[in-house]
């Protein structure tokens, strides 16, 4: 069974005198090697469900299970390390941490998951760079490059665990389409050549076309998946 | 910034500390070495019962204006008991017969307390000899008819070393004697109020032959004054009080005056750590979407702790360091400072304590202080939720 993440019912709710829906009734079963994009109107709810799949936020009912695990077994310390070592995130806005350079933004996860010794990080973390075109930019600080190199440093850090899924959220959404060809590239062989699941949210159509499955979201709710 | 309340808390902890625990040790210092260590005087603790109390114990009557049957002045048989005291192991010993006498010389007269000593004993028990400025004490044993008194006092008598005097007892008994030596211990009450002579001679003018008022005792160690005075008091009978018993009062005042230290300087150090807190919980709100990002990427909130507490480790660190070096410049300058204490003669440089202790409180008091400061915005950092942060999508 090559099924890494599942949700079964899952909804969100924002409690509160007037709670707010933020998605409801997921069915969703993501396997090995998809490429999936998530489509759906501006509030639609695209961010929360990436948020919930990535164990950032936890379901107000229904279940998530990733790599055969139920996540609602697990307390917040094995949620963070199922993060650290199944799940990659590329956001939206890059979020790199501005005063580490380029590399240890990369090495951070890897120091704190520590699987490999020291010198394989390194290794591992500069072959990451130069794969992505960034072997240049090693030592510089996030603020000296530009978006779409940012992105890629972000991508090269969301791997650098080896996790079975990449959570992207509209990782092209500040780029100009040349760039965001180059993104939409990558994460596509990260699916297809690495056999990583890639779950990309985003509203560009050239994205829909490249992804094996294109889940449409509408008020919380998927509308259409396939 | 926040460093420098750490800095000034740790430096003036030093400072202060510096000096109180130097003027303590040279407090003490001072006693141990020219008070006795133990002086048994010619009192008991326990007044003896009456005679009248012991034939009529249970008596239901009191009797008034009964005149209480006094001990004579004196140690009775002081010479064995001074030897007695004298075997005991790393003690030294004299015997010494005080009294009041009047000096007159040339029309001027002055009152002053006698003290009978055997120079060879008293040498042992006390630093007069180290304070004569002219003659020694041992000068007194080759002349039964010479005295000792202070500089001071034979200034104001415009006398000099081989002058006599007239000595008068309050027995009526006159003596001319010669002054063979002269003494400056810097404290103007003794050097104005005091004289020396030979323990035969003040035993006549005082009329008290074969008595001793005090048995003055020196120790190897002065910290077992107070077992060995309750020692001898069992012995001897008579009370023997140690220099600890004798001045309580003063060290229950340094007591006092270390508890205000300490709470003047740990109030320092909580403004400082109020500091080190406000620093911290800045630098937590800024870095939000740092901290969301290591959670995210799954940093467990105890990571994050860690990392805002080592910042205020850091912080307090440093700012120990800094202190200390400011501390023991300003205990440099402290120590070069000179003062002359009311009723002393002499400017003496203000008493500084240079142990590595107070170092090691300091910096350690500092450090927990900063720990604590950045313990709330440091558990703050540990429940940031990453989903917070990235809907607010702040770029
Ligand atoms: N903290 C919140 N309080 C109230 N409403 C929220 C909150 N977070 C998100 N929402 C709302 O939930 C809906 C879904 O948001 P989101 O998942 O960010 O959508 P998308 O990513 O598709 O634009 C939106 O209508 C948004 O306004
Ligand atoms: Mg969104």
């Amino acid at each position: 069974m090559s099924e890494v993440l599942r949700a079964a019912g899952v909804s969100r709710v924002l409690p509160g005198p007037a709670p707010v829906t933020l998605v409801r009734d997921i069915e969703l079963s993501i396997r090995r090697g998809e490429f999936v994009s998530i489509q759906g109107p501006s509030g639609s709810g695209k961010s929360s469900l990436l948020y919930l799949l990535g164990l950032l936020d936890a379901p107000s009912s229904g279940r998530i299970w990733l790599d055969g695990i139920d996540t609602a077994t697990l307390d917040d310390d094995q949620l963070a390390a199922a993060r650290l070592a199944k799940l990659g995130f590329v956001f939206q806005f890059h979020f790199l941490l501005a005063e580490f350079s380029v590399l240890d933004n990369v090495l951070l996860p890897m120091d704190r998951l520590g699987r490999l010794p020291p010198p394989a990080r390194r290794e591992r973390a500069e072959a990451l760079l130069a794969g992505l075109g960034l072997g240049d930019y090693l030592h510089r600080t996030p603020d000296r490059l530009s978006g779409g190199q940012r992105q890629r440093v972000a991508i090269a850090r969301a791997l650098a665990n080896e996790p079975l899924v990449v959570l992207a959220d509209e990782p092209p959404g500040n780029l100009d389409s040349a760039a965001g060809a180059v993104v939409r590239e990558l994460l596509s062989e990260i699916a297809h050549r690495d056999g990583r699941a890639v779950v990309a949210v985003t509203h560009d159509p050239a994205f829909a076309r490249t992804g094996d499955r294109v889940i449409h979201l509408i008020d919380g709710r998927i509308t259409r998946d396939g | 910034m926040s460093m420098l309340g750490i800095v000034l808390g740790v430096a003036f902890f030093l400072a202060i500390s510096a000096l109180m625990r130097g003027s303590e040790a040279d407090f003490i210092q001072r006693m141990i070495d020219s008070a006795p260590h133990i002086t048994v005087s010619d009192e008991y603790r326990h007044p003896p019962r009456q005679p009248a109390q012991l034939h009529f114990a249970d008596a239901a009557l009191t009797l008034h204006g009964l005149e209480p049957k006094t001990e004579t002045r004196g140690i009775r048989g002081y010479k064995q008991k001074l030897e007695w005291i004298a075997a005991l192991p790393g003690v030294r010993v004299a015997p010494v017969l005080t009294g009041q006498a009047i000096i007159t010389s040339a029309g001027r007269e002055r009152g002053v307390t006698m003290n009978g000593v055997v120079p060879r004993l008293m040498r042992g028990v006390s630093d007069i000899d180290d304070k004569m400025v002219e003659g020694t004490l041992e000068d007194l044993a080759a002349n039964p008819n010479g005295i000792i008194i202070g500089r001071k006092l034979a200034e104001k008598l415009f006398l000099r070393r081989g002058d006599n005097l007239t000595l008068a007892a309050p027995s009526g008994l006159v003596r001319t004697l010669k002054i063979i030596g002269l003494f400056e211990t810097g404290a103007n009450a003794i050097d104005e109020g005091h004289a020396y002579v030979l323990l035969k001679r003040a035993q006549t003018m005082l009329g008290r032959h074969d008595r001793a008022n005090r048995l003055v005792l020196q120790l190897d160690d002065p910290y077992r004054a107070r077992t060995v005075a309750a020692q001898i008091e069992a012995r001897v009978g008579y009370r023997a009080q140690s220099w600890q018993e004798a001045s309580e009062n003063i060290l229950s005042v340094l007591f006092v005056r270390n508890v205000i230290m300490y709470t003047v300087v740990s109030a320092i150090l909580v403004v400082a750590s109020f500091g080190i807190f406000n620093v911290i919980s800045t630098v937590v709100l800024e870095k939000r979407r740092d901290i969301a990002i290591l959670k995210s990427m799954g940093f467990r909130a105890r990571d994050l702790r860690r990392i805002f507490l080592a910042q205020g480790l850091v912080i307090g660190g440093l700012g120990s360091l800094a202190g200390c070096l400011a501390g023991l410049g300003l205990m440099r300058i402290l120590a070069g400072i000179q003062i002359r204490p009311p009723g002393m003669s002499q400017a003496i440089n203000l008493p500084v304590y240079w142990g590595a202790d107070q170092l090691a409180i300091a910096a350690g008091f500092a450090l927990l202080s900063a720990v604590a400061a950045a313990w709330l915005p440091a558990r703050k950092a540990g429940a940031v939720h990453p989903v917070d942060i990235l809907r607010g999508g702040m770029a």
